[in-house]
């Protein structure tokens, strides 16, 4: 059979058990267990595939430009290259782990209704749509199918009127964004003629492009991409909709949302960011690009670390924080090279599971009415919750970045990316954020660990989450003491 | 050779903290007041076979060390060497691979400080018997620390180094922070900012080291044949080279500490508890010195001669500087004593800064082992104020006078420390500072001379706080027994398990003013390798 069959497995399934579980919903009356299963089942599949097609000799995404006409069956709307398999491995993951804490979570704070389930496997099969796109539409099908379930699931509490309202500014936030996004797709289409991203690779490499619309066209994009990312100045969406949502959903936003919105910049930036000088871009040069984007970086991680000193609800803490790492990550854009697309794809890996560990934290510790998740409430919970307690703080040690925890090799690589690029003030301003950044998550180990408070948090039932949290740990640990364990994965696959 | 199933004494020596702190971690506190108590002392003496073991390993290590291999830069006379590949990366843009070794070995100017570490951590548990909050946290992270420190000692790869480096402060961190003074949470904040500010430096002077020299081997670094053109840090006395020294030198300054980086050391110090004040002066403070000798100046030759005279300015205004703010503690505020003897630690570091920028062989020599006695020698003293602390709860100079009468044996031991303190020949400081001026003396002499102040002021500082605390007349509210149930204490004078914590060390410190030829034997050829190699290689710019 045609490889590409294989190659397409991973689409083809989330698309058609996306599909199913809806269909489920309606036959399997008040069964909330079959749809759980299901999901899981579902993502498990899809991830397993992914795996399958890593064994295939896949060629590495390098350039888009050589994909032309292999694919016959997807017509070249897509790509299947052993970045998109990783990144479909990474949507599935935080999927199950987000699906495994869900379960007791949502029942505790409200009912627990079937569609959850649905929602979070549409959301991961938009996230697989931007991770295989070769075609602007393909990718802004998979970023709005990804935004939509985004909305729908930060309002689920939709008797708590902060779950409603982040929805809402969260939902027209967005699809301004996503206007501007779509028009600067029809911006470069306009100045390349061409909505598949080899072929305008290919355009922009023999300088035949409307240098006006194609200026323009980027400057939209990268607006819009910058809003999905949360980068400055488009973030101020994150902290209300992230604190508002429930905490299991932020967890998946913030980050498989992330990594998605991430992976597009990439997508992008290897079409229209050449590795190469071209005198007739002389706005739209690689250069400026990097230029622009490695000030958005800048300011993103300074803004976002900043802000969250002064915050005492920890889930705006760590909304804010993610603000600021989604400034690190765009250093590996910056870089716009091999080394900090790996560097990217090694922080999208480590941060899932430390923000992702986390906000399960969080929600397994939380009231009914996500009351007590202020620095104050956690007051002497080592006493309390010791387990608890160890794990976030291990989580917090790793998202600011020091080793042996994952957090720190992600920051190393991007670290290396721009300095081989020629960022040394970039990586500059990344070291004084990331020492910003230890005040606010060592003040909350302060909280846990150096004060005693009166009445701790009760102890805390884990139930599935604790599945989660454990496969969270070992991520942390293991790509923290064996970071080339990761990194030698794509160096055999490629 | 000593090889245990493949694994070398270095190796054995860092890791083997990490099988007590594993059984520290599987033995349940209890339930009851009895199980709890059980529990408390097995964890305290398990600590204490851990400490032991290590100390042993330590001096087998020292018997078999060959004080006739320089090391330095030279792989091959580098001891007890380990290496295995750690960390892989294959088909890296630029370089091709990438590799990061378990690369472990000593020479001359790491083996005292294995030493000075086994010892220090030995006789600090001892002084951790007072420790009555979460006792298993503590000693896991009293085990925990311990690793992190004979690592740093130990690497011989960057990156190696700096993960221990790192892996250090975490352990500091909790136990200034759970089972410090009233002020712990900003000492602790204050203590982990300020050594992270320092570290993410030198990082990033790692990084810049890696594209220019494609390696994180120290003694590859080291060699100029391995720099490649047209890199960041390519070429000699250029710019960045000047400035990544400056990172590398400040975020080991801050370690240290020297003025102006100095502020986080008396909070650290106050607020800790006596055995973590004791290994933060003991040993943490040498690896800031330490990795300016096995790191910065090694590699970065050219800016050492650029900035000796600064270095030697930073010194003198530490060990002056310093002993001002000591003798301040007896005109202001609370008269702490704990702080005196903080402020006293940067004093004393001074000596060492002054005498590795000199860059004689006496003065190196003279700064080596000037770490390891002041490690000894602080450690009594800051031990001497738990002893007091833990009985009276209270540091404050002006509570005390004549507890000469009361503890008898107490005032011996404090007197030796003092008068080691001070520079007493015959007691291992003065054998130290007399090497660093000497070598000083003959590169700048200026400075040493003002150096000398710090000498007369520390005698001024120590005798007085001596003065205050054990002569005159004993404050009535101290005239019946520290503890009236005699559950805690019952004697006044000093405790069994506090004299063997001090008396090594009083041994130590006696011993070394006697012989000091025992450890600076070790480090003559290696010190001569050194001043050596980077007086050659320095010479390579126009500066």
């Amino acid at each position: 059979m045609n490889q590409e069959v294989f190659l397409a497995m991973p689409v083809f399934l989330i698309s058609a058990f996306a599909v199913l579980i809806v269909v489920l919903d309606a036959v399997s009356g008040k069964n909330k267990t079959i749809n759980f299963a299901f999901g899981i089942f579902s993502l498990l599949a899809t991830a397993g595939a992914a795996i399958y097609t890593l064994t295939l000799q896949v060629p590495k995404l390098v350039n888009p430009a050589d994909y032309h006409d292999i694919f016959t069956i997807t017509k070249n709307t897509m790509v299947f290259s052993s970045y998109s398999a990783y990144f479909d491995i990474l949507f599935s993951l935080a999927g199950i782990l987000t699906m495994l804490a869900s379960r007791s979570f949502i029942s505790k704070g409200y009912h627990e209704y079937k569609e959850y389930y649905s929602i979070i496997i549409l959301a991961v099969a938009g996230m697989v749509y931007i991770s295989h796109a070769n075609n602007l539409l393909m990718l802004f099908i998979g970023i709005e199918l990804m935004s939509i379930m985004f909305y729908i699931l930060s309002g689920y509490f939709r008797q708590r009127i902060e779950s409603v309202e982040s929805a809402l500014k969260y939902f027209l936030l967005g699809s301004f964004a996503s206007g501007f996004l779509l028009y600067g797709m029809a911006l470069v289409y306009g100045a390349t003629s061409s909505l598949e991203l080899n072929v305008i690779a290919q355009f922009i490499a023999k300088n035949n492009f409307n240098a006006t619309y194609l200026t323009f066209g980027i400057a939209l994009l990268l607006i819009g991409l910058s809003f999905k990312i949360a980068a400055f100045p488009f973030h101020q969406w994150a902290p209300d909709v992230y604190q508002g949502a429930p905490t299991t959903v932020t967890a998946f936003m913030s980050t498989a949302g992330k990594a998605a919105a991430i992976f597009s910049f990439i997508i992008i930036a290897k079409a229209l960011m050449p590795s190469f000088t071209n005198n007739a871009m002389r706005l739209v040069s690689t250069e400026t690009m990097q230029m622009i984007l490695a000030v958005l970086s800048a300011a993103t991680m300074l803004i976002g670390n900043i802000t969250a000193i002064s915050q005492k609800n920890i889930k705006r803490m760590l909304a804010y924080s993610s603000v600021a790492h989604a400034g690190y990550m765009l250093m590996g854009v910056v870089a716009n090279n091999q080394l900090g697309y790996d560097g990217i794809i090694f922080y999208a890996t480590s941060y899932l599971f430390m923000q992702i560990g986390a906000f399960i934290v969080l929600s397994v510790l939380e009231n009914k009415d996500s009351s007590n998740i202020n620095l104050d409430n956690f007051t002497g919970l080592r006493k309390s919750n010791p387990y608890l307690a160890a794990l976030m703080a291990i989580f917090m040690f790793s998202l600011a970045g020091l080793p042996p925890f994952a957090g720190f090799f992600g920051k190393y690589y991007l670290f290396l990316a721009a300095i081989q690029s020629g960022y040394t003030w970039l990586t500059i301003v990344a070291v004084i954020s990331s020492v910003i950044s230890v005040y606010f998550y060592i003040g909350l180990i302060v909280y846990m660990f150096f004060k005693d408070s009166d009445n701790p948090i009760a102890k805390a039932e884990l139930k599935l989450s604790s599945v989660s949290l454990f496969v969270c740990l070992i991520g942390v640990l293991l790509f923290g003491f064996f970071p080339s364990l990761l990194m030698n994965l794509y160096a055999i696959i490629k | 050779m000593f090889n245990i199933f493949g694994i070398g004494p270095l190796t054995l020596i860092t890791f083997l903290p990490l099988i007590g702190l594993l059984i520290i971690l599987a033995i349940p506190a209890g339930k009851d007041e009895k199980a709890r108590e059980l529990s408390t002392n097995l964890y305290r003496w398990l600590t204490v076979g851990f400490t032991f073991l290590q100390l042993v390993i330590a001096i087998v290590i020292y018997m078999n060390f060959n004080n006739a291999l320089p090391g330095i830069n030279d792989a091959n006379t580098m001891q007890f060497v380990e290496k295995t590949p750690w960390i892989q990366l294959h088909g890296l843009p630029i370089f091709g691979d990438l590799k990061i070794d378990y690369y472990v070995g000593i020479d001359g100017i790491s083996a005292p400080m294995i030493l000075l570490t086994a010892i220090v951590c030995f006789v600090a548990t001892f002084a951790s018997w007072s420790i009555k909050k979460a006792v298993k946290g503590f000693f896991m992270m009293y085990l925990l620390l311990d690793i992190g420190m004979m690592g740093v000692f130990i690497s011989l790869d960057f990156f190696l180094f700096y993960v221990f480096w790192e892996l250090m402060l975490l352990p500091m961190y909790f136990l200034i922070g759970i089972w410090g003074g009233p002020r712990k949470e900003y000492a602790a904040i204050k203590f982990f900012i300020y050594t992270l500010f320092g570290s993410v430096f030198m990082l990033l002077v790692m990084i810049g080291l890696w594209f220019t020299s494609g390696t994180f081997n120290l003694l590859d670094l080291a060699n100029p044949a391995n720099i490649r053109p047209d890199q960041i840090f390519s070429g000699f006395g250029t710019t960045w080279r000047l400035w990544a020294f400056v990172g590398l030198f400040v975020g080991f300054a801050i370690k240290v500490p020297t003025v102006p980086f100095h502020t986080w050391l008396p909070d650290a110090h106050v607020e800790a508890p006596t055995p973590i004040s004791v290994i933060l002066a003991g040993v943490l403070l040498k690896m800031g010195t330490y990795g300016m000798l096995r790191i910065a100046w090694p590699i970065f030759p050219e800016a050492v001669k650029y900035f000796q005279e600064w270095i030697a300015l930073i010194g003198m205004v530490s060990i002056v500087y310093g002993a001002l703010c000591a003798l301040g503690q007896h005109k202001v505020g609370k008269r702490d004593l704990k702080k005196l003897i903080a402020y006293s630690s940067v004093s004393h570091m001074g000596y060492v800064m002054l005498g590795i920028a000199s860059m004689t062989s006496a003065g190196v020599t003279g700064a080596i082992f000037q770490m390891f006695n002041h490690g000894t020698i602080t450690a009594m003293l800051f031990m001497i104020v738990g002893v007091i602390y833990d009985r009276a709860h209270t540091r404050s100079m002006d509570d005390f006078g004549g507890l000469a009468n009361k503890m008898p044996v107490y005032t011996g031991m404090m007197a030796i420390s003092f008068f080691a303190a001070i520079g007493l020949p015959g007691m291992s400081g003065f054998v130290s500072e007399a090497l660093v001026f000497l070598g000083a003396f003959a590169t700048y002499p200026l400075y040493t001379v003002i150096s000398g102040l710090g000498i007369v002021l520390g005698a001024a500082y120590m005798l007085w706080a001596l003065q205050r605390v054990f002569f005159g007349k004993l404050p009535e509210k101290w005239s019946g027994p520290w503890d009236p149930s005699g559950k805690l204490y019952k004697h006044d004078d000093i405790n069994g398990i506090e004299l063997t914590a001090l008396i090594p060390l009083a041994v130590v410190v006696i011993f070394l003013g006697i012989f000091p030829t025992y450890i600076t034997n070790m480090m003559t050829e290696s010190v001569n390798q050194l001043i050596h190699f980077v007086t050659v290689n320095g010479q390579f710019t126009g500066l």
